[in-house]
């Protein structure tokens, strides 16, 4: 499969060799052996009044543009622009990145210091310059989708892409006559005059940059050389599985062994009295004439910790001891029922005997610390208190 | 060839003589008001001078060494300039007999005797050590200028190329002990004055400073001699071009390694090495400190840009005298902070020593114009460089 695909390309590597010419002229093209010649016919071009022409050295010629009388070139304007908004992006991505969207302190800098994105910044600059100068060149002098002039594979350019220097009037110049041209060649010193024919191709307005077979290879060969290189960069360079790069932190993984602490174990117990975070320690465990009594309600009441008090109430409590807690609750026959929370007893208990019993569970009734939280308790607390009152209000207490 | 010179104008000599002369006075008058002061801008004109002087040679040995065709028409330039150094040697004698105690604080045996950091330092920091440290450079400096310089003006009557084959193998030498000694100068001489501070890219810095103030005053030079014809034949853009590229280029290194030093002591965040940078931030130098980068980077950097400002002689005449005087202020940024610990001041004593330096420069460049060839005649690369090409 490889020798057919080598064949293919080889085919297409001397496709343009073989592909007649046309019998339309491109153009007369004229060697010369030196630079200084060349300079000398190109300014003898430019001054009889000649527009469609073009010079080609094998490296540039300083004072080339004075000679064909090109005047100022505008692709350093092109190049500064890109320059300044490499530069001007550069310093706004960091500055958004460092500063705004992803804030670190790095050893005590700001988050967005000029010093270290100058690197940076001259990094871009000097990238967008050059991309912009380079692409630049391609599209406004060498007209980039096209890509198949009709001077390529031609003998002239063989020999000015290495030791001579030529000039090539078009025949789309006005003064275009191929006598003259050819007289005016030979009298500035060319040693060499050659007819230039479009290709059938040339011809065509096809651009073979678009092409679906060419754009595909492209992506292809991208992909490729993307996933090979990630992979052998990986193996060979890190000896690191692909895609593992998060995995393999140095880090202890849970029930592993760990040089790091002196008893070897990866997962260290807290230190005796930690509390953990939002959790105090109940203390009267077992203990239902302690000081518990004593506990006071941390919760002032209010409206919304009465709410509160009367969703957990209802959720936790209204089973067994009913929405108002005489003990006639949904779940009567099914399990015993509890006393009324209405008695002299609960009436005359303190907050925290109340409490206790929710937290710590009384008779049948088991602990509910794992299921409402303090607040919540402390806020019940409140519901219970307010129930209360509400089956025993004297007159005076009724708002008037 | 053929080669009729033509005098530089006796008004030159006249001005350098004046400048010298104001000069030297106020310099005297500033050493009875204050030597202190005196001597910290008497080392300020000093280095300025090594930088005009060492550094001119080293282009000189540069272009022997690369065998350089377009800057040989101009080569008596740097030669001349190079002439300061052995001036140099009568400059620096003030300042080892008297200017020591005055200029630096590791002199002192109280500051000895208390610092440890100073007697860890001590064996390379002392008095008889810096002296012969300073004498070697100056042997070195002024050994290889008379050779080159010998080598040069023989070549005027001889026309002998091999003379050149030979001048070349001094260059390969000097190339490599100008660069130790230049850096080994700046440090004896310019980061001593902050004994407990260090920056290994000093040298460099200095270094940097030094070529391109040497290339500013050889383009100044060349410039206005093609100009008013005072070379065989007046030359143009070709060999205008190479100036402006090479000051722009030389600008841009100078700048890299600043920023470089500067990068480094910011983000490694030691204490022992930012306070030297802090010192330059504090009061009114924060201000200096920040017209640096413009003035020695910034600025140049946008005008020299086009191309067209490269081939331009007027500008590259205020820019490479420009640059000259960043470089003054570079060496004043080292330099002052050390005295004027407030803030930087400039009175007539500076002036006196800036006029003085310049004054220095000029009357040596005359004194040795009169005397020989403004073109090295006898140089085999010369006919090049007189039709030199770009392409």
């Amino acid at each position: 499969m490889i020798k057919k695909l080598l064949d293919k390309v080889k085919e297409f590597d001397t496709k343009d060799d073989t592909e007649p010419r046309s019998k339309k002229l491109y153009g007369l093209a004229a060697l010369y052996n030196t630079p200084n010649e060349i300079i000398e016919a190109a300014a003898v071009v430019a001054g009889k009044g000649y527009e469609k022409f073009d010079v080609y050295t094998p490296y540039p010629l300083h004072g080339m543009d004075d000679a064909m009388g090109l005047g100022k070139p505008k692709i350093g304007f092109l190049s500064f622009t890109f320059g300044l908004i490499g530069t001007c992006s550069a310093l706004l991505m960091i500055g958004w990145m460092m500063g705004i969207d992803y804030p670190n302190i790095i050893g005590g800098k700001p988050f967005f210091a000029l010093p270290s994105s100058i690197p940076i910044t001259f990094e871009l600059t000097v990238l967008l310059t050059g991309i912009a100068t380079v692409l630049g060149l391609l599209i406004l002098f060498s007209k980039m989708p096209k890509l198949n002039s009709p001077l390529n594979d031609t003998e002239f350019m063989n020999n000015v892409s290495s030791d001579k220097y030529g000039i090539v009037i078009r025949t789309n110049d006005d003064k275009f006559t191929e006598d003259t041209v050819k007289n005016l060649y030979l009298s500035t010193g060319a040693y060499d005059v050659q007819e230039i024919f479009y290709r059938e191709s040339n011809l065509t307005t096809k651009t073979p940059i678009f092409e679906k077979k060419f754009i595909g290879a492209i992506i292809g060969t991208a992909v490729i050389t993307a996933v090979v290189s990630y992979f052998t960069i990986n193996y060979v360079l890190y000896d690191i599985q692909p895609f593992d790069w998060m995995w393999m932190q140095a880090r202890i993984n849970s029930q592993s062994k760990s040089d790091f602490f002196p008893n070897k174990s990866g997962m260290c117990p807290p230190v005796n009295g930690t509390v953990a975070k939002g959790f105090l320690p109940y203390d009267y465990k077992g203990m239902p004439d302690s000081s518990v009594k004593l506990l006071a309600n941390p919760l002032a009441v209010s409206k919304s910790v009465l709410e509160r008090g009367q969703d957990r109430f209802n959720i936790y409590c209204s089973p067994c001891h009913g929405y108002f807690g005489e003990g006639d609750g949904r779940m009567k026959g099914l399990f015993p029922k509890p006393p009324t929370l209405h008695s002299v007893k609960v009436t005359s208990w303190t907050d925290g005997n109340i409490y206790h019993v929710i937290t710590n569970g009384q008779n049948v009734m088991p602990s509910y610390a794992e299921q409402v939280s303090r607040d919540d308790r402390w806020a019940i607390i409140h519901y219970i208190r307010a129930l209360q009152k509400s089956k025993n209000a004297k007159e005076e207490e009724l708002p008037k | 060839m053929d080669y009729q010179k033509k005098p530089l104008p006796a008004k030159l000599g006249k001005i350098g003589f004046a400048l010298l002369g104001i000069g030297l006075l106020s310099m005297i008058a500033s050493f009875a008001v204050n030597s202190h002061r005196a001597f910290f801008d008497y080392l300020w004109m000093y280095m300025f001078l090594v930088s005009i002087g060492v550094g001119s040679l080293a282009l000189v040995a540069l272009e022997y060494l690369v065998g350089a065709t377009w800057s040989t028409p101009f080569r008596r330039v740097s030669e001349f300039l190079a002439s300061i150094i052995p001036l140099l040697v009568v400059l620096t004698i003030p300042l080892l007999l008297f200017g020591m105690h005055d200029l630096y604080h590791w002199t002192h045996p109280e500051a000895l005797a208390t610092d440890p950091i100073l007697q860890a330092k001590e064996p390379y920091l002392n008095i008889s050590f810096f002296t012969i440290r300073i004498a070697i450079y100056l042997l070195i400096w002024v050994g290889f200028f008379y050779l080159f310089i010998r080598n040069s003006q023989k070549q005027d009557i001889t026309r002998d190329p091999a003379l050149t084959k030979q001048s070349i193998k001094f260059s390969a030498a000097f190339a490599i002990l100008f660069v130790v000694t230049i850096a080994f100068a700046s440090m004896d001489w310019m980061m001593s004055l902050e004994y407990h501070w260090y920056s290994t890219m000093f040298g460099v810095y200095y270094f940097a400073g030094t070529l391109l103030s040497a290339f500013a005053a050889a383009t100044f030079c060349s410039v206005k001699l093609n100009e008013n014809g005072y070379l065989d034949k007046k030359l143009g853009n070709n060999n205008y071009y190479s100036f402006g590229t090479l000051m722009f280029g030389f600008n841009i290194f100078w700048a890299y390694i600043a920023f470089s030093q500067y990068m480094l002591i910011w983000y490694a965040d030691i204490p022992e090495e930012t306070f030297w940078v802090m010192m330059r931030m504090k009061g009114s130098w924060s201000y200096f400190s920040i017209g640096l980068v413009f003035i020695h980077f910034v600025l140049p950097f946008l005008i020299l840009l086009p191309r067209s400002s490269k081939v331009n002689p007027k500008l590259l005449s205020v820019m490479s005298i420009w640059i000259l005087v960043a470089h003054a202020y570079d060496l004043y940024w080292i330099i002052m902070p050390t005295y004027f610990t407030e803030g930087f001041a400039f009175g007539w004593s500076e002036l006196g020593a800036l006029m003085f330096a310049a004054g220095l420069i000029i009357t040596v460049f005359k004194y040795r114009a009169d005397r020989t060839n403004l073109i090295p005649v006898g140089d085999p690369k010369l006919e090049q460089g007189l039709n030199f090409h770009l392409n």
